[in-house]
Parts: C-alpha cells; structure tokens; sequence
C-alpha cells in the first residue's frame, strides 16, 4: 500500500460486472427498478439494455478509496455525482490521487470510467491516514 | 415541471434495520469486495469486531428502506420515469457489524425548480442502537422536464 501523500496515485481498480451482475446487486441492495434487471423494459425506455446501478459504481469507488486507506474504518466520506450510465459486461476502472492532506486526512479525487467515458465524476473521499 | 416547495424539512419517522450476516456477506460479494473483514466472521473478530463487518456502502441497504418513505411520498411527487440519480455523498462514524440495528431518519433537504427540472436532495441519518451516527447520507435526484 502506497502512502497516500498529495500527488500520489491511489491503485486503480478494474472490475467487469457480468450480464447478471445487475440481478444480484438488485437482491443485495433492494434496488430493483426494472431498467436495472429487465431488458425488455430498458429497451422500452430507451436504454441500450439493462444498465448498472450507479450505487454499485460509486461502491467500486468506495472500494478503491477505502482499500487505499488500509480498510473500511479509513473511509470518511466520499461523494460522487452520476454522469451518462455504467453497463455490463464492459470494464469499468476506477483511478484517483490524492489532492492534499490535512490533519491526517487525505483528499482523494476519483474517476470511475467504462469505454473511455466517465461514469462517475468528481467522486471526492476523505481518508484517514494515521 | 413544478414542485411543492411546501416539504421542503419534511421528516419522515425512523426507521430500524437489522443487519444481518448472510445480508453483509451477500452484499460484499455482490459488489466484488474480497477484504476478508466483510466475508469471514474469524478474520473479523481476530481483527477485534464482534462480527462480519458492513463495508462503507452498505449505507445503501440499511438507509435505503428510509429514503424510500420519501422518495415515494406522493407530497414530494418525484415521477419516477423521469428520475435521475445525480448525485450521493455518505459520511460515516464508526463501522457498522452484523448484529447491529439501525436506525435511519430520513428528511428533505432541498427541493427546487431549475431550467424546467426538479431537484429533491434527502438527507439520511443513521445511528446504531448505541445512538452513535454510523452513517449520514445526501442523496441527491433530478426529475427531468417534460
């Protein structure tokens, strides 16, 4: 684990959530709105297909930025805005740095993207150092 | 569209989740988490936790029963086919374990009108049966004009 010093990079997390990702993460979270889990559904609506919960991003950003920290008990706060939308079976990777440290706390700010586009934005974290 | 500015500091009553284990391991393995913390009750205790512990985003399974009060409160109005999750920040106390309860008040932190959209934010608060804040969520939602 790398010391989260202003300028350094946090190790950056890949992950491809599989065609059925989104029908477990719905059973584990109780998010089960259909543009998640059923396809025929999405299309109506105009989705390419079943699209990923933007809570399972943010918590791959969670799990970026609190295994930087050296665990769950070093994660602060984190806040992240949705832009454009996650799908499955495509990579995403999640990668960061660290901006400042005050009073044993980094600032962490994170990108969470798929294909080359942001999926989550400006996703900023504090963690703790010491 | 229009909103009702009118609920704007509307609370919601509490609500008790209890957090269980298999809910905690399911969970960690939905979202890929491999830190033995969250999946092996030895690894956690030897860690010093009474039990599995919750990983930061969890916050979602025990508050998300709360928000729902509001999110569907037919006060607030949010048409759901035009909703948009645009944001989410959670800041946490102390860690949350399987055998903790939960108790999470929900209320409307910000309701406003721009460019024809609608802006609902909630504010979620959490806190175990020690009374401790574990958890305190902004969640942030945009119903898109017609």
């Amino acid at each position: 684990m790398a010391a989260l010093e202003p300028g350094a990079e946090i190790e950056p997390l890949s992950v491809t959530p599989d065609r059925y990702l989104t029908v477990r993460y719905a059973g584990a979270s109780g998010d089960f709105n259909p543009i998640h889990i059923d396809e025929h559904f999405a299309e109506e609506v105009g989705l390419p297909g079943t699209i990923l919960h933007g809570l399972y991003s943010m918590a791959q950003v969670a799990r970026a930025v609190s295994e930087a920290g050296g665990g769950p008990q070093s994660l602060r706060r984190l806040n992240v805005q949705f832009r454009g939308m996650g799908l499955p079976e495509h990579e995403l990777t999640v990668t960061g740095s660290v901006t400042a440290v005050n009073d044993g706390v980094a600032i962490v700010q994170a990108v969470c993207t798929q294909q080359g586009k942001a999926i989550i934005r400006n996703a900023e974290a504090e963690v703790q150092v010491d | 569209m229009a909103v009702n500015l009118e609920v704007l500091g509307k609370t919601y009553p509490p609500v008790l989740y209890a957090v269980g284990r298999e809910k905690v391991r399911e969970y960690a393995r939905a979202v890929g988490e491999t830190n033995p913390l969250y999946l092996d009750v030895d690894a956690a205790r030897e860690a010093g936790h009474d039990d599995v512990v919750a990983p930061p985003m969890f916050a979602v399974v025990y508050a998300m029963p709360a928000v729902a009060a509001g999110m569907f409160d037919p006060e607030v109005g949010i048409d759901f086919a035009r909703l948009v999750h645009a944001g989410q920040q959670f800041t946490w106390g102390p860690l949350v374990v399987a055998g903790d309860e939960i108790s999470t008040t929900v209320s409307v932190k910000d309701v406003s009108e721009r460019r024809g959209s609608g802006f609902f934010a909630f504010e979620s608060v959490s806190a175990n049966q020690r009374g401790e804040t574990v958890c305190t969520g902004v969640w942030s939602n945009i119903v898109r004009g017609s």
